[in-house]
């Protein structure tokens, strides 16, 4: 199966939606690949503007939120401007539903993790990058920063979730079984 | 034990059930627009899959930005057009017959008590007022939909939502809905199925139902539900005439939808709506909502009265009883989008359209248009609108704007001041 995981970016927001992720008036493209410099370019964090050039950002595999990340529009455009900026892992408390199911559809992960779980994940946070890989297999995220300090946590997984990313998506999934 | 309608539909639609915790359902209604559609078009063909399980199943309207306002939305209209055509679906609707999907189907009859819709859109639970499973999907979902006509979800759990008492003058299913996704918070109801019900529902028309369902989605649940009744039958009677021998008889069948006395929810919420105030949302969230009287005298640069949650007739009706003979603040521009030709052409043999015109409000043409912010009406950076829409999000009708969500009744009397408004000071 597909490695997941890489360097990991932190964003400490709850309720981040599609329209922030990837605003409406990118739908027009046809293209995923065309959406690649426009994700989250309407963020706002603590009433500032999220700066999208930022290094560590651009350099990402891993996004780490907080709660309901991915609500309000179904686009699948936000999972597909994720992808296209090479993130294929997003982790938090929990997920608007959509969101959800388009991650595990393009074959890709939404790991939920227990709040207490996402704030050791914070905890590790400092100056230097962090690194998280997950654990398919074992149902583990491991998460490293480079003083060395490391943090493990269990997550579990829809099983039809995991077969869909095994199968590299829904559409193939279907393929094959209907 | 007994079953919800959730679980009745469920079970009459399942196809698979790959895991105890997974259905595969078989779909009965797939609905397309030209922003999620397209592309899932354009993936078919590149894998060398363009092709339809049954065309029939298949509702398709250009509505989100119509006509074209750009190359790149004619492209994506064509898109639409070209498959249409290629594919035979004849249920396609376009320039001049067009308007707003969750207004226009369910205006065409295509959806049913028992019915299974899915849409790549996050408002497709707008179709849970006639007793239908309805939810929002993403792309590659809509794919497999219309590939396959099967879609995956989890086993539903339901939330039972009674609504009593009786709602005072000048205060309507929006402001029901708004107080709702208040007390849940934005996802107080995800992965879930809401089930409105009680006396307050049950005396609702099918617009009202339709408004309460709309925003369900804005507290995170799978879909809004209501149970199919004898409104639901005389709402579809033009279209199920031939199927049932008296409108009693189809409400009788339709009851055997209701969930069981003995089902089980997961949660139950239970609100009293005979003090409701009329509710507006402030700040960026849906469920950021406060009593009108709390933000009296903001400011307002815009009035947009449309959209799949109140666009409607019913909707207009209301809205022109305060701007009947009176005109909109110098300092507002005011906004009508009826949701669907069939709604327009309505609303203009009652002269509702000619108040609406005379009060200073620009009618546009049947479209989401302002609503996600793509044309017809976008924010500058600092403005706020009045709307009778559904999200409130940052950016969503256009970067640094403020949208106000609110009943056609109060976005009309924020019309008439500039400011919000009680609209109470208009009635009586
Ligand atoms: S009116 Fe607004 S919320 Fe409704 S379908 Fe159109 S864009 Fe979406």
């Amino acid at each position: 199966m597909k490695e997941f995981g890489g360097s990991a970016f932190f964003i400490d927001r709850d309720d981040i939606n599609t329209d922030e992720i990837i605003p409406a008036k990118y739908l027009t493209e046809i293209t995923k690949r065309a959406l690649q410099p426009h994700l989250l370019e309407d963020l706002f964090l603590d009433g500032k503007e999220f700066d999208t050039e930022a290094e560590e950002f651009q350099q990402a595999s891993v996004l780490v939120t907080r709660s309901n990340f991915g609500c309000g529009s179904s686009r699948e455009h936000a999972v597909w401007a994720l992808e296209v900026n090479d993130i294929n892992v997003v982790i938090g408390e929990s997920f608007a539903r959509i969101f959800r199911q388009n991650m595990f559809n393009c074959g890709i992960l939404a790991v939920e993790l227990s709040k207490a779980d996402i704030d050791q994940l914070f905890s590790l946070t400092g100056d230097g990058a962090i690194k998280i890989g997950i654990e398919l297999d074992r149902d583990t995220v491991v998460a490293e920063n480079d003083k060395g300090e490391r943090v493990e946590c269990s997550f579990s997984m829809n099983p039809f979730d995991k077969e869909l990313v095994a199968a590299g998506g829904w559409l193939a999934y279907a393929d094959q079984k209907y | 034990m007994g079953q919800t309608i959730a679980e009745k539909i469920f079970a009459a639609h399942l196809r698979d059930t790959p895991t105890p915790e997974n259905m595969v359902l078989d779909i009965d209604v797939i609905m397309c627009h030209e922003i999620t559609t397209p592309i899932a078009i354009m993936d078919l063909v590149d894998k060398g899959m363009d092709r339809v399980i049954d065309q029939s199943l298949i509702k398709a309207v250009i509505d989100h930005v119509t006509p074209a306002k750009d190359s790149k939305t004619a492209t994506q209209a064509k898109i639409m057009r070209d498959w249409a055509k290629r594919h035979k679906i004849k249920d396609f609707f376009d320039v001049g017959r067009n308007g707003v999907c969750h207004a226009l189907f369910p205006e065409k009859g295509f959806i049913r008590p028992g019915n299974t819709v899915i849409m790549g859109d996050s408002h497709t639970c707008t179709h849970g007022a006639f007793g239908a499973f309805a939810a929002g999907v993403g792309t590659t979902d809509l794919e497999v939909g219309i590939l396959k006509g099967v879609c995956a979800f989890r086993k539903p759990q339901s939330m039972k939502v009674e609504v009593l008492g009786s709602l005072p003058t000048g205060v309507y299913a929006k402001d029901v809905i708004l107080k709702i996704i208040k007390q849940l918070t934005v996802n107080g109801a995800t992965d879930m199925v809401m089930e409105f019900c009680g006396p307050v529902v049950e005396q609702m028309n099918m617009s009202a139902r339709m408004t309460l369902c709309n925003m369900s989605v804005e507290a995170g649940a799978t879909s809004g539900l209501c149970l199919p009744d004898k409104v639901t039958a005389e709402y579809l009677w033009p279209f199920i005439q031939d199927e049932y021998a008296s409108l009693e008889e189809a409400t009788e069948d339709f009851s055997k939808w209701h969930s069981d006395p003995d089902a089980e929810y997961a949660e139950t919420l239970t609100i009293d709506v005979s003090d409701l105030r009329p509710q507006v949302t402030y700040n960026y969230k849906p469920d950021k909502v406060k009593d009108i009287d709390e933000l009296v005298g903001e400011k307002i640069d815009q009035v947009y009265i449309g959209s799949c949650t109140n666009g409607r007739i019913e909707d207009i009706r209301i809205a022109a009883s305060i701007l009947r003979g009176r005109t909109v603040a110098d300092s507002v521009r005011g906004i009508l989008t009826p949701a669907t030709p069939a709604i327009y052409s309505q609303a203009l043999d009652e002269g509702l359209i000619k108040i609406f015109m005379d009060a200073g409000f620009c009618v546009l043409n049947p479209t989401c248009g302002a609503c996600l912010g793509m044309s017809s009406g976008v924010l500058a950076e600092g403005e706020s609108c009045a709307s009778t829409t559904n999200r409130n999000f940052n950016g969503r009708m256009g970067k640094g704007g403020m949208v106000h969500l609110m009943s056609p009744l109060s976005a009309a009397a924020a019309a008439v001041t500039g400011e919000i408004t009680d609209p109470a000071q208009f009635i009586n």
